[in-house]
C-alpha cells in the first residue's frame, strides 16, 4: 500500500511551467519543487521531464541538480528517476561508492522478477556494463557467489509450492549452519534459485521443524561476518520485507547523525508500493508516528520533502 | 538386376538421417511376397534368421528406426515453434540427459542474444512452473553446475563499449588459470567464471586477442587439451560459427550416436532465422563441402527435404 498522495488531475505541462519557474529568479522555490514532484507517480514524473524537455529543450534532473542541493537534492533526484533506473544507480553508488552491499541484496530481494530485469537492463544503458559484471568485479569469495546469484535470479512467480521440498531444503540449510557452512554451494542455490513462494515454505518448515527462524538461528552461529549479515538480511527481504525495511529506518534513526542514505532510499523506493504497511508496522513497534520521527530527525526541505512523500498533504 | 538396384534403394531408403518415404512406398509398398522375402532375406542388418525359420525384424533396429521416422516430425515441431519455447525445451530436455547433454545447455546460454535468453527463461516460467537457474542447479553437479547456472543466468550488456585495460588483465588472469590446468580446472577457477560468465560478448572478444600477445597462442590452441566445456564455451562465446560447424559435422558421421544426431536438427532449425548463411560458409571453409551437399548424401525424405528447405530460404 502506498503513501504516495497524487491530486485527481494532472496537467503534466503545467508541471513543467511551474517547475520552471521555480527555477527562475534569485534562489530555488524549494515548495514549488515539493508540491509537484512530490505528488506525481512514476508515469507521471516521467512525462514531466519529457514535457519539460519538449519545451525548454533542457534536462528536468540535470536542471534540478543544479538548484538544489545536500540531502534534499539527493532525495529528488532518486525520486524523480524511473524506479528501474534508480535501483540501478543505487546499486551502482553501492559497489563502487558506499560497499554498502546489503543495497544490492534490497533491490535483488524485494523487487519482482520482473521489476529486477528492468534494473538490470536500466543498468546496461547507463552504466555500458552489465549489473552481474560490476558486482563481480567489485567483490569476491562468498559475497561476490551470493550477490551474482541473487542479482542474476529470474525467479519462478507461480504460487505453487512443493512441500516436500521445502522440508528438504529446510533440512540442508540446518544442517549447514549446524557444520557451520553458510557459505555452501546447496545454500546459495537454494536463496538464489527457487521462487519466493517456495522459499517462505521452506522458511517456514525451518521454523517448525526447529522451533525458531532460520534468521534467529543464524544469528547465533559464530563468526560475524559482511557475509553472514548479507545472507540474513537476503532471507529477511524475501521472507518478511516491512519488517526488515522498519528495522532499517528504526536502525537509520538511531545511528548518532542519522543514515540520511537509508531513510531517503527506503522512503523513496517504497512510497509507491508499501511505505503505508511500513509506517503502520513502525507506528505498532515504536509507539510513535514514522512521521513524528522523520520531522523530529530531518529538517527543512528534505524533511518537508520526505514527509510530503509519506502522504502528508499540505 | 533391377532387384538389387531395388535393394540397394531400399538400404538406402532406412539408413543415414531421416527416412526416404516415397521410395519405401514405390518399392517396398508395391513389392509382392517374393521381392519382400528377398528384402528380408539380403538386409541381415535389420533382420534376423529365426530358429523356427523365418526371418525376424531386429528389435533394436525398429527401435533405432522409429526415432528416424520421427526425425522429420521433431523437427518440423520444432521448427514451428516460438524460439523462446523452442530453446525452453531443449534445456528441459537437456537436463533429464545430463551430462551428456551439457553441451546443450552451453550452446543456448552462449550463443543466443541476451533478449534471447532471457525469452528462453520466460517461456521456461510457462511450461515448467520453474526457472531455469533452479532446475539446471538441482540437476547439473561438480564444477559444472557453476559455470552452467551463471551461462543461463547471465543478462550480458550488448554494446560495443569495450575496457581494453580491462580486457588485458582478464587475458592474462584466463592465461595462468590454463596454464596451471593440471594443478587445477580453470572452470574451478573463480575468476574464470567470472569473466566468461559476466563479460559481454565484444568485451571477451577483446580478451581473445590479447590472450594471443599474452600466452604467444591462440586460446583455442591453448584450450584443447583442457576440460571440453571451457573449450566449447570459449567457442560458443566467441566463434559460434564455427562451434556450429563443428556440431553439425559430428551428427552427420556414420559413428554419430542418437544425441549426437539430434544436433542437426537442433542447429538448422535454431539458427535458420539467425546466422544459417555464415554457419554455411564457415562449413565450407573448414571442410571443403557444402554443407548442403553433405545433407543430400546424408539424410532422406522429408526430414531432408525440410533441412533443405530451411537452408535454401531468401
Amino acid at each position: 500500500m502506498a503513501t504516495l498522495v497524487v491530486p485527481q488531475n494532472v496537467s503534466v505541462v503545467e508541471d513543467a511551467e511551474n517547475l520552471r519557474k521555480a527555477f527562475e529568479g534569485w534562489g530555488t522555490n524549494e515548495k514549488v519543487i515539493i508540491s509537484v514532484l512530490a505528488h506525481r507517480n512514476a508515469a507521471q514524473r516521467k512525462q514531466i521531464r519529457l514535457a519539460y524537455w519538449d519545451l525548454y529543450q533542457e534536462d528536468l534532473v540535470k536542471r534540478l541538480e543544479s538548484e538544489i542541493k545536500g540531502d534534499f537534492e539527493r532525495a529528488v533526484y532518486r525520486w524523480i528517476l524511473d524506479p528501474e533506473d534508480r535501483d540501478a544507480v543505487l546499486a551502482n553508488v553501492a559497489l563502487k561508492k558506499s560497499s554498502d552491499y546489503h543495497v544490492i541484496v534490497e533491490i535483488a530481494c524485494v523487487r519482482s522478477s520482473e521489476e529486477l530485469l528492468a534494473v538490470r537492463r536500466a543498468y546496461h544503458a547507463r552504466y555500458k556494463h552489465s549489473l552481474e559484471e560490476d558486482v563481480a568485479v567489485h567483490t569476491t569469495g562468498d559475497i561476490r557467489k551470493l550477490l551474482l546469484g541473487l542479482v542474476t535470479a529470474f525467479r519462478y512467480e507461480g504460487a505453487e509450492v512443493n512441500s516436500r521440498l521445502a522440508k528438504s531444503e529446510a533440512d540442508i540449510l540446518h544442517d549447514a549452519i549446524k557444520d557451520k557452512k553458510i557459505n555452501h554451494d546447496e545454500v546459495i542455490r537454494i536463496l538464489t534459485t527457487r521462487s519466493k513462494t517456495q522459499l517462505m515454505a521452506t522458511f517456514n518448515s525451518f521454523k517448525d521443524s526447529q522451533g525458531t527462524s532460520i534468521t534467529k538461528v543464524l544469528l547465533g552461529e559464530t563468526a560475524d561476518n559482511e557475509y553472514k549479515r548479507l545472507l540474513r538480511i537476503a532471507i529477511r527481504c524475501i521472507n518478511e520485507p516491512i519488517k526488515y525495511y522498519e528495522k532499517v529506518l528504526r536502525n537509520a534513526f538511531k545511528k548518532f547523525g542519522n543514515d540520511e542514505d537509508a531513510i531517503t532510499r527506503v522512503i523513496v523506493t517504497r512510497a509507491e508500493k508499501d511505505l503505508q504497511l511500513i509506517k503502520e508496522l513502525y507506528y505498532s513497534r515504536n509507539s510513535v508516528p514514522l512521521d513524528q520521527a522523520v520531522a523530529k530527525e530531518t529538517s527543512g526541505d528534505y524533511k518537508d520533502f520526505l514527509l510530503a512523500l509519506l502522504g502528508k498533504q499540505d | 538386376m533391377a532387384h538389387l538396384q531395388e535393394l540397394e534403394a531400399l538400404t538406402k531408403a532406412l539408413s543415414g538421417l531421416g527416412i526416404d518415404e516415397k521410395s519405401l512406398i514405390s518399392i517396398l509398398g508395391k513389392s509382392d511376397p517374393a521381392r519382400r522375402t528377398t528384402f528380408r532375406q539380403r538386409s541381415t542388418h535389420f533382420f534376423i534368421e529365426d530358429e523356427r525359420s523365418f526371418e525376424r525384424w531386429d528389435d533394436h533396429r525398429i527401435n533405432l528406426l522409429r526415432l528416424e521416422f520421427v526425425r522429420f516430425e521433431n523437427a518440423l515441431v520444432l521448427w514451428a515453434m516460438h524460439p523462446w519455447e523452442r530453446d525452453a525445451r531443449l534445456v528441459h530436455e537437456a537436463l533429464t540427459l545430463v551430462p551428456q547433454s551439457y553441451r546443450v545447455i552451453l550452446e543456448i546460454a552462449c550463443t543466443r542474444s541476451s533478449e534471447e535468453l532471457l525469452g528462453a527463461r520466460k517461456a521456461y516460467h510457462s511450461l515448467y512452473d520453474h526457472s531455469i537457474e533452479e532446475d539446471v542447479a538441482i540437476h547439473v553437479t561438480g564444477s559444472e553446475r557453476k559455470l552452467l547456472v551463471a551461462l543461463v543466468s547471465a543478462y550480458r550488456y550488448e554494446g560495443p563499449k569495450v575496457s581494453e585495460d580491462a580486457a588485458k588483465s582478464e587475458a592474462k588472469l584466463i592465461a595462468k588459470a590454463i596454464k596451471n590446468g593440471d594443478k587445477k580446472n580453470p572452470i574451478d577457477d573463480d575468476e574464470v567464471i567470472r569473466i566468461l560468465t559476466t563479460r559481454s560478448k565484444p568485451h571477451l572478444k577483446a580478451i581473445y586477442k590479447h590472450y594471443k600477445e599474452v600466452s604467444g597462442k591462440n586460446i583455442n590452441e591453448d584450450i584443447e587439451a583442457a576440460d571440453f566445456i571451457l573449450k566449447e564455451t570459449a567457442e560458443c562465446l566467441c566463434n559460434p560459427h564455427a562451434y556450429f560447424s563443428k556440431v553439425v559435422d559430428e551428427a552427420i558421421r556414420n559413428d554419430a550416436d542418437h544425441n549426437t544426431k539430434k544436433a542437426l536438427t537442433r542447429v538448422i532449425v535454431t539458427r535458420a532465422d539467425v546466422d544459417l548463411k555464415e554457419i554455411k560458409e564457415e562449413y565450407n571453409s573448414l571442410y571443403g563441402v557444402p554443407l548442403t551437399q553433405k545433407i543430400d548424401d546424408n539424410a532422406n525424405g522429408n526430414y531432408k527435404d525440410l533441412l533443405l528447405a530451411l537452408m535454401t530460404r531468401d
